[in-house]
């Protein structure tokens, strides 16, 4: 008996050819440029309900940091950025349930991008990437150097050789799924800071 | 013509109409969406480049569909994952039950995937004694309401807050009586944060899947798919086969068009891009084609299969805006769910192409520049020859034609129609034959036919 696979695959391929345009070129382009993509970046990151700070270097960010009233009463705080104190390390925690109660994560963002807030960061070295989700506040470092322009420069960054996960995250989770207001905070974080650094 | 298995658009959309004050809250909600999307699109000098792109880019992998699955299938495995194919709705639910069965799943999360809803996922593993929970807020409550979703990206668009805090005070023991949004979607997350702590098994559909690295995406806004899937050690992400694209760099078009084109958003909060299962975990994959290879055949409507589920279609269309997306008795309703359901069945289905006013606008907003009004317009070509319009339909496009092929008639029609129209009674006009008049009055009649005027006209 013919496979699944086998029938719609054969399926498809006793069809009459469609005419096929060949694939266009999409990483090079005339595409949007900002003169002062910093201020575009945090616009953005303000509009999609995050806060956005341009600042020299980690002290700087430690100092924003222990302002906040929620993060000096966190219990459980995992960073993965050098220079930022974290409370256990994550290789030691065997189940991604154990993570549930992560009050605060700090990481690095490989890229950020200027057109739409969006910052990329990946599970490399990484042993929970449950973390990005189950915080109740994301904290985000990413050097000036890499902010971009738009999705195209972003995508020239990125290969896919090897099983890994990627995400491009802007803003804290959301719902309008109640009449169209905007809830901040659905199921993933409830806050979003994203630091500019030097470098 | 046999009998629908369903009540028709216009008797389900008259029903909606009935409460006006709610049907006009229903249409401006989704033209609030509409003009979010305006101002992103208008934020964006390429806008018209980045769909004609799209556009090519989806024609191209729809050209070479089982090469590309072929690609997708081989970098899948090559990553980790296991790749399965199902030929209809029922061979995909099976194959899922089979995965969860071998591992033991009893408890699943679920997020957002217009796929099983179509297959009718959730009710097939309820009977087998396996436990889903919709992790997406708007799907939850229409779960927890035991309706289907209303619309692919807002399924909950047509529930007013009220009832929802009345749902959830009745399931969840909420408030009684407190409305406000941002208190019951925190109730909805503590409730449904022990659902994925304690959860079996994820199920995901695909935004896109890309041949080139055997990789998919999923967007989301709430994080729940993400949450879905970073916990148990099981991920089942399921997608019909036209989800395909060529390349990972083609994501740059396609991410740029998805959430502005969607909710107005320049991106969704989470674009995930998943490779491979987690270390020590597994990953399926299931290639769903359920009538897709079908309309692929279909020179007319094959284009329809570009389609990335946006919803701007049905957040721009005057029908679907007045007539709520349950008028539309299919999983994918609005403009573009009137070209597909008619495909999967003419008979059921074939009052939606006719659902329509031909505005033109869901073509105008569409990504993927699918012309969608003028598939519908084919659609009733295509439902005329095949006679599954109803008689009344067909009666009176007959008696249209008769008349329009003979000038005298014409001319004598429009001249008894003018004066009948000053001298006859209300009732006379305005009945049960004259369906046009039903909401509104006719103009009043002209002394002169156009075509008496023309000649006047042209002696003087």
């Amino acid at each position: 008996m013919a496979t699944a696979k086998d029938e719609i695959l054969g399926a498809l391929r006793k069809q009459v050819p469609i005419e096929t345009p060949a694939l266009p070129e999409v990483l090079e382009g005339d595409w949007i440029r900002y003169a002062d993509p910093i201020t575009q970046f945090s616009n953005l990151i303000a509009a999609v309900g995050g806060s956005c700070f341009v600042v020299a270097g980690i002290p700087d960010v430690v100092a924003q940091l222990e302002s906040y009233s929620e993060y000096k009463k966190a219990k459980r705080v995992y960073s993965q950025v050098p220079g930022i104190e974290t409370h256990f390390d994550l290789n030691s925690v065997a189940s991604p349930k154990d993570l549930e109660d992560l009050d605060f994560v700090i990481y690095p963002g490989e890229f950020a991008v200027a057109e739409n807030g969006a910052i990329w960061v990946t599970d490399k070295d990484l042993k929970h990437r449950v973390i990005f989700f189950i915080t109740q506040h994301l904290v985000l470092v990413v050097p000036k150097s890499k902010l971009i322009h738009n999705m195209h420069e972003g995508y020239k960054r990125l290969s896919f050789e090897e099983p890994r996960f990627g995400l491009f995250v802007s803003g804290p989770s959301k719902t309008a799924d109640i009449e169209q207001s905007l809830v901040i905070g659905a199921h993933g974080c409830r806050s979003m800071q994203v630091f500019l650094i030097d470098g | 013509m046999n009998a629908p298995i369903h009540k028709e658009h216009a008797e389900l959309a008259t029903e909606f109409v009935h409460n006006r004050e709610r049907a006009k809250w229903h249409d401006s909600s989704l033209w609030f969406v509409r003009q979010k999307r305006d101002r992103q699109t208008h934020s964006i000098p390429e806008w018209e480049q980045l769909r004609e792109l799209a556009a090519t880019i989806k024609r191209h992998t729809l050209a070479k569909l089982p090469q590309y699955l072929e690609e997708f299938e081989r970098n899948a495995t090559r990553m980790g994952a296991v790749v399965h194919w199902a030929r209809d709705a029922e061979e995909h639910n099976r194959i899922v039950l089979q995965i969860l069965q071998e591992h033991g799943a009893k408890k699943i999360v679920k997020s957002k995937s217009m796929l099983t809803e179509e297959c009718h996922l959730n009710p097939y593993l309820e009977r087998n004694g396996i436990q889903v929970v919709d992790t997406d807020l708007g799907e939850w409550i229409v779960q927890l309401r035991n309706e289907p979703p209303s619309h692919i990206v807002m399924p909950a668009i047509h529930i007013k807050k009220q009832e929802i805090s009345e749902l959830f005070h009745d399931k969840l023991g909420t408030e009684d009586g407190n409305n406000d949004p941002t208190y019951l979607a925190g109730e909805a997350r503590t409730h449904l944060r022990q659902k994925f702590v304690n959860a079996d098994a994820g199920i995901t559909g695909v935004n896109f899947a890309i041949a080139e690295t055997g990789g998919f995406v999923v967007c989301t806004n709430e994080g729940n798919a993400d949450l879905g899937v970073s916990i148990p050690d099981l991920h089942i992400a399921c997608m019909g086969i036209e989800k395909l694209i060529p390349r990972a760099r083609d994501l740059s078009v396609f991410t740029r068009l998805l959430g502005r084109s969607a909710t107005g958003q320049p991106i969704t909060a989470y674009t995930s891009h998943f490779h491979g299962p987690r270390p020590g975990c597994k990953l399926h994959i299931v290639l769903v084609d359920n009538g897709r290879s079908k309309i692929r055949a279909s020179e007319d409507f094959h284009r329809s299969l570009n389609c990335i589920r946006c919803g701007a279609c049905m957040n721009t269309c005057p029908v679907y805006r007045r007539s709520g997306g349950h008028s539309y008795s299919t999983t994918v309703p609005g403009p573009i769910g009137s070209i597909l359901a008619p495909n999967r069945d003419a008979k059921s289905h074939g009052d939606l192409p006719f659902a329509c006013t031909l505005c033109g606008s869901c073509t105008d907003v569409c990504p993927v520049k699918i012309d969608i009004h003028h598939q519908l317009l084919t659609w009733r070509k295509e439902l005329a020859i095949q006679k599954v319009v109803p008689w009344t339909k067909r009666v009176s496009m007959s008696m249209a034609a008769a008349v329009l092929k003979r000038p005298w008639l014409y001319a004598l029609g429009g001249k008894v129609a003018r004066v009948g129209l000053r001298w006859m009674p209300r009732w006379m006009i305005y009945n049960g034959l004259n369906k046009w008049g039903k909401q509104r009055d006719l103009p009043p009649p002209p002394a002169k036919s156009f075509r008496e005027q023309f000649r006047s006209r042209s002696k003087s």
